[in-house]
């Protein structure tokens, strides 16, 4: 394991993994699996928090259950020497829920850019992008959206025990 | 275009969409966090309402999980976004293939030519390089990695 979690932190991360308790108090819950001290899961998450090993704590919701059906991962070819400006102001846009570089795989995939957008109908989605289209303006040189049909599996992170 | 999704056509009232919303805000790290939450969403809300109905969301699946969401690569872990091109006959026995994968965090179909999107996330980043690997010599397919680059943005919220 990295020197970057203690051993309590691994012990912890991988009680909650799952997710955390649905009783009353979850934290005294998960203190008694431990073998702690209630006020030590608090304030481990709350250093977890701080550091960013958590993101946040709370709920992951199903996009396709909150009528959001129309989940796109735009794609976008930005040139090289823009495309952090631009990717910057792509993921400040308010529907933008996750927005990327990554690289290109020549000659299949030419677009550096990933940004999700979702809509509850498909003009939704298709309006979020032009909207993306009309920021990135000649800095882009091509695009797609790749629609998910499918969910094919949804665990998030499982680290081993 | 039909969707499989795993949740079904769900109904939620009032006190069920307050929740969602409230629930992906930060929730509070005091000794009863879910009583905290029952007075912030209001409505008569007790703490054994919020539990319940919570309990409920994740039952109908309205909700995929519950609880800290850790940033594999803060634990010096890495996570990679990768694709494969699969022959539609093939589809499910390769999704079958990938999909049993413990390192496959989550699974997408997706239209087009690079039908399968999945994340990989391993506890070391050299274990991305045998995730991928495994995929490649039980698939016989190779694997497409996008590996993030820069990270622009992310906030997994939406609004109930």
């Amino acid at each position: 394991m990295p020197d970057a979690i203690e051993d309590l932190d691994r012990r912890l991360i991988i009680a909650t993994q799952a997710g955390l308790p649905l009783v009353p108090r979850p934290y005294h819950a998960l203190a008694e699996q431990l073998g702690i001290a209630p006020a030590d899961v608090q304030a481990r998450l709350a250093v977890m928090l701080a550091t960013g090993v958590i993101r946040r704590i709370g709920a992951v919701p199903n996009h396709y259950a909150l009528g959001y059906r129309h989940n796109g991962m735009t794609v976008w070819d930005v040139a090289d020497d823009r495309i952090d400006a631009l990717g910057a102001q792509v993921g400040a846009l308010p529907f933008v829920t996750h927005c990327y570089r990554r690289p290109r795989r020549l000659p299949d995939w030419p677009y550096n850019l990933f940004a999700m957008v979702h809509g509850r109908d498909h003009s939704e989605a298709e309006a979020h992008a032009a909207e993306i289209a009309r920021l990135l303006g000649d800095a882009c040189r091509s695009s797609d959206i790749l629609y998910s049909s499918r969910i094919l599996k949804k665990t998030g992170l499982r680290i081993a025990g | 275009m039909a969707h499989e999704t795993g949740a079904g056509d769900v109904t939620l009232d009032v006190a069920d969409r307050a929740l969602v919303n409230a629930l992906q805000g930060g929730f509070p790290l005091c000794d009863e966090p879910y009583r905290a939450i029952a007075e912030t969403v209001g409505l008569g809300l007790t703490e054994a309402d919020v539990l319940n109905r919570l309990r409920s969301l994740l039952d109908r699946k309205v909700l995929t999980r519950f609880g800290p969401m850790y940033q594999v690569e803060r634990m010096g872990g890495a996570f990679v976004l990768a694709a494969l091109k699969v022959p539609e006959p093939e589809y499910e026995r390769i999704a079958g293939i990938v999909n049993a994968l413990p390192e496959v965090a989550h699974n997408y179909r997706r239209e087009h030519a690079l039908n399968m999107w999945f994340v990989l996330a391993t506890e070391q980043p050299e274990g991305i390089a045998a995730a991928i690997a495994k995929i490649e010599a039980a698939t016989g397919l190779p694997v497409f990695a996008f590996p993030k680059e820069r990270e622009y943005f992310v906030e997994m919220k939406l609004h109930a």
